[in-house]
């Protein structure tokens, strides 16, 4: 069977990190995705991040992506990116089962691994919420961005996270017309800088509103909205149909973490970080021995962050088999402090708040 | 309110404007950035020291006034696209803005174009007066517009087309 120091399991920004780290300290590599490139969320963002220089602040997630690739590309001798792979099963002996393409179907067996698959879009009830033209944001965003398709001509895009106000700003950029950004929540929960440009282009926020039904034929014609009360209830008589042939949801993602929990790592219910997440010590390790976890599938959070999870994975998973360097305790310490400062203010409390109840 | 429609209020915006002796004086950056988000590269990009260093990333950006030149380097490194100069000496009656655009089409030195406020809507025409779209701003295209100096502290955004 093949086997290999790291697995690396997912290239987005947290394993294309970990994947770096890790063969810095002379592990030898496997860096799996199912994707046909890596880069993961980051080959869809067109627009510039925030964060410091560490983490690549005021460059644009896709050229981040290229920045990791090329960082990668520098110890080619000891890894190996697997694309078009994606990993079906983790067993309790430590075997990794990937299927690549249509036809190859091979195991690796890893002596450590670092599960770094990401999250998925939660989906919202609504009557009629299986109508053409109603999507994930994140879906739309990868529809415009990676294959230049525009999804329609207006659109309604219901969440105002980050990820709402930033795909409602690319729809404009892609000549769609957004009639409204609207939020369950009394307040726009991503960056008053996002809302502020996207506002600043005429469309109207309208917090404390949610979808009550959509209406179409054969797609989508109209999405009624209705505004909420204190207590998160409909207000009769405030709904408004808003004339849009694109629905755009965006509520929130969960950790896509099947792997987990078929490697039996102890799972908590963490609604700050996104849903069930793993329990993990300072290095990322899960409650398995040898599996760490980094990125969205441990908590969701930020691509900044992702990296320096991933980072900081990557090294302790090479370190604990081994491995080291010089600096390895810098670059440790270096890492967690990052992420400190990342989470540290105002907006970085939800996540504070979060892995308090994880890491207790 | 901003927390609720993405418009920054009337106090808010008069912590982060200059004096109008300042204004009259020359271009100087106007941050609108109200939020203490992780972010920081709007001091490391501002290569006068004009903005004040950011010791926790968290802080908000603030400038002096008196040593920012309004050269408009961090209107483009600004994530949040929340940076624009202001330039009350431009002329008799007009004031010069630049800001940040990334939309296409677009426009040409002497287009007239639509003026908009901080809620998207016309106030005004303004006349696009340089396109500043090199390497260095990396995809952020700076326009500088000519508008009416009354509504140097009101435009905030261009629309195609009059
Ligand atoms: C619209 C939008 C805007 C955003 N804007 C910002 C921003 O401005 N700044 C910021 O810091 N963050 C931003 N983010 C968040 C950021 O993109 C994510 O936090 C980050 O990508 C998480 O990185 P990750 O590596 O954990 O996961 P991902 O980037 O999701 O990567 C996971 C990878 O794992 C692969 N994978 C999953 N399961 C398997 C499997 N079984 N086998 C093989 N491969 C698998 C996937 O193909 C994918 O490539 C934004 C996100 C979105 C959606
Ligand atoms: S306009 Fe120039 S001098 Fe003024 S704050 Fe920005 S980068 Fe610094
Ligand atoms: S770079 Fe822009 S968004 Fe970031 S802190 Fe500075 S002004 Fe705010």
């Amino acid at each position: 069977m093949r086997t290999t120091d790291v697995a690396v399991i997912g290239g987005g920004p947290a394993g294309l990190s970990a994947a770096i780290s890790a063969a810095s300290l002379g592990a030898k590599v496997t860096l799996i995705d199912r994707n046909d490139r890596l880069g993961g969320q980051l080959i869809k963002q067109t627009h510039m991040f925030f964060g410091s220089q560490k983490q690549h602040a005021s460059v644009r997630g896709v050229d981040i992506s290229g920045i990791l690739e090329e960082q990668l590309s520098k110890y080619k001798d000891n890894v190996e990116v697997l694309l078009n792979a994606t990993v079906l099963g983790l067993y309790e002996d430590g075997v990794v089962t990937i299927e690549q393409g249509e036809e190859k179907y091979f195991k690796i067996k890893p002596k450590a691994m670092v599960i770094a698959t990401g999250a998925s879009e939660k989906v919202l009830p609504f009557p009629n919420n299986d109508l053409p033209g109603i999507y994930g944001a994140g879906a739309v965003q990868t529809l415009m961005n990676v294959y230049g398709v525009a999804p329609g001509d207006r659109a309604l895009m219901v969440g105002a996270g980050n990820i709402g106000l930033i795909v409602s700003y690319q729809l404009m950029q892609a000549g769609v017309k957004v009639a409204a950004i609207i939020d369950a929540a009394p307040k726009i929960g991503g960056y008053l800088v996002h809302a502020s440009k996207i506002r600043r282009m005429g469309v109207p926020i309208y917090t404390s509103y949610t979808v009550k039904e959509a209406i179409g034929k054969d797609s989508l014609e109209k999405a009624v909205i209705v505004q909420l009360d204190e207590k998160w209830q409909p207000v009769p008589g405030t709904e408004r149909e808003l004339d849009v042939d694109v629905m755009c949801i965006s509520i929130g993602l969960s950790p896509l973490a099947e792997l987990l929990w078929q490697a039996d790592c102890e799972m908590k219910y963490v609604p700050e970080l996104g849903g069930y997440v793993p329990a993990r010590d300072e290095e990322y390790q899960t409650t398995v021995k040898g599996i760490y976890v980094a990125g969205d599938v441990s908590g969701v959070e930020e691509a900044s962050a992702a990296m320096v999870e991933g980072q900081l994975a990557g090294l302790c998973a090479a370190k604990n088999l081994g491995f080291t360097s010089p600096d390895f305790e810098a670059r440790r310490q270096d890492c967690i402090d990052q992420l400190n400062t990342l989470r540290s203010g105002p907006v970085g409390a939800k996540i504070r708040a979060g892995l308090e109840k994880l890491l207790g | 309110m901003l927390e609720k429609t993405g418009i920054p209020t009337e106090e808010q915006l008069k912590e982060v404007t200059p004096s109008k002796e300042r204004l009259s004086r020359g271009p100087v950056a106007i941050i609108e950035c109200f939020q203490e988000i992780p972010c920081n590269p709007c001091y490391t990009s501002c290569s006068t020291g004009a903005i004040k260093e950011l010791v926790d990333i968290n802080e908000k950006p603030e400038v002096d006034f008196d040593k920012c030149n309004g050269c408009g380097i961090c209107i483009s490194n600004c994530p949040g696209l929340a940076i624009f100069v202001v330039d009350e000496s431009y002329s008799e009656d007009k004031a010069l803005i630049k800001l940040p655009y990334e939309f296409l089409p677009l426009p040409e030195k002497g287009d007239m174009v639509k003026a908009l406020d901080r809620s998207g809507q016309v106030v005004g025409q303004a006349e696009v007066v340089k396109v500043v779209n090199s390497k260095a701003q990396d995809r952020t295209p700076v326009i500088w517009i000519a508008v009416d100096k009354e509504l140097s502290m009101r435009v905030r955004n261009i629309e195609m087309g009059v």
